[in-house]
């Protein structure tokens, strides 16, 4: 058969794109479970961390995940527990931050450690190239931040990206989200030197104003619908004294 | 002398014809993945795996394909390995995969892969053809792990990310060197291995 004729050619490259096609497909199929599971691991990581509890090595992540989360449920903007058949841990927080407050899935996440309770809210928004995310772990009274975790997918190495180091998230520890008259004001990101005229406020990163900035949008964006439910929780706490 | 002969395309490119510093081929991702050891490695493993592994397919299909679509057919044997090597790093070392992000499927890009498959696999038996695609990859490799030995010890302080400058040195003084984790470090030790390479080889010397 000639080998430079068109029709040789055209019946070789059809042959071997399916070939590798199928052989592809076959490859994904096998390798899936093992991909998700890594997915969800590396999930599970980021909430603890914001509990501030990371695994030493060899320690599996599933393990001290369940160990330490001994709750997960849904709220919904008026603080009520929601029953859903989605569970918390799989709720698409990137699809329900764009929908309005009222029709939101709201993930809580009960963390046992040794300092007692803590309730972990994920967070997500954008920064300058790509979606920024990231969990905050509240004390029990919903207001006084325990510890928190932020990651990001592609901003920039030493500036924006900075936002992962724990020099930035350590930042967050014990600032409170509600003035002192119970009015919710998030956590503020500003620049280094400047002080906002009230409320809790962190130091920006030098240099990575966007991502800061989007950390900062982030934070007012995600928690606010939580409004209802730590002033409950904060509540509740008062009539247990 | 014949052992010798077979086993030219294995040692050939570990030195005298190192892609790298030779044939100054696939720089673009020696920069980018030289800042830690640990994915300098796993880029080693993974560029020789699917080097071996593509310079065998084309060597078997060398005799079928049409001249006119070579090129496609190289690159789509290629890119499906690549395909196949980023979705095992995702099953089996997420971490790696996680850090190496864009750079694997870059691989399709590698100089180093589409030159050895047009100047070698197209023209030789699948043997040899395999012997020079892990050839090619070690050589490839070797100029990684130095670089990013130099990159890691003296920019972090740490081998596989194991603190190997001591406390006290910090202490005294001693401060790890940013520049090297930027790229433009990585072009300078490239640079320096070359000069001590040719200083050795005199025959390469233009």
């Amino acid at each position: 058969m000639n080998r430079q004729s068109n029709t040789y050619t055209v019946i070789y490259s059809v042959v071997l794109v399916l070939l590798v096609g199928v052989l592809l497909s076959v490859v994904y199929q096998v390798l899936r479970p093992k991909q998700e599971e890594n997915i969800a691991n590396d999930t599970k990581r980021q909430i603890l961390a914001a509990a501030l509890i990371t695994p030493t090595s060899g320690e599996s992540i599933g393990d001290l995940y369940s160990e330490h989360i001994t709750d997960s449920f849904l709220v919904n903007d008026k603080g009520d527990k929601v029953d859903s058949d989605v569970n918390a841990f799989d709720v698409n927080v990137a699809n329900e931050v764009k929908k309005n407050a009222d029709q939101r899935l709201l993930p809580v996440f009960i963390c046992k450690t040794e300092a007692g309770i803590k309730y972990i809210i994920p967070v997500y928004g954008a920064g300058l190239w790509g979606p920024i995310w990231g969990y905050i772990a509240f004390d029990s009274d919903g207001d006084t931040i325990y510890g928190a975790y932020f990651a990001h997918q592609g901003e920039t190495p030493g500036l924006g990206a900075e936002i992962e180091k724990p020099a930035f998230s350590n930042q967050f520890k014990g600032k409170e989200i509600f003035s002192n008259d119970g009015a919710f004001q998030s956590v503020k990101v500003v620049k280094n030197g400047q002080e906002p005229s009230e409320g809790a406020y962190v130091h920006a990163i030098s240099g990575g104003t966007i991502t800061s900035q989007g950390v900062q949008r982030m934070l007012q964006n995600s928690l606010e619908p939580y409004t209802s439910f730590f002033k409950k929780l904060n509540e509740g706490k008062e009539q247990n004294k | 002398m014949n052992l010798k002969k077979t086993f030219l395309p294995l040692i050939n490119p570990l030195s005298k014809d190192n892609p790298v510093i030779v044939q100054v081929l696939g720089i673009c991702s020696a920069l980018a993945v030289t800042a830690k050891m640990e994915p300098a490695i796993v880029m080693t493993i993974s560029v020789t795996a699917v080097l071996a592994f593509a310079n065998v397919i084309i060597s078997l299909l060398r005799n079928t394909i049409p001249t006119s679509i070579r090129i496609i057919v190289q690159l789509v044997v290629v890119a499906a390995l690549v395909v196949i090597v980023d979705q095992v790093l995702k099953a089996y070392n997420y971490e790696v995969s996680k850090a190496l992000s864009v750079f694997i499927g870059l691989i399709i890009t590698n100089c180093i892969i589409m030159g050895r498959l047009e100047a070698f696999a197209m023209t030789n038996r699948p043997w040899p053809a395999f012997l020079d695609g892990i050839g090619n990859g070690l050589g490839y490799g070797i100029i990684l792990i130095i670089v990013s030995f130099f990159r890691e010890l003296l920019g972090s302080g740490t081998i596989f990310g194991m603190q190997i400058i001591p406390a006290s040195w910090y202490e005294a003084g001693y401060q790890n060197n940013g520049l090297m984790i930027l790229p433009p470090m990585a072009l300078i030790v490239v640079g320096c291995i070359i000069w001590a390479h040719r200083a050795k080889n005199k025959d390469l010397q233009e």
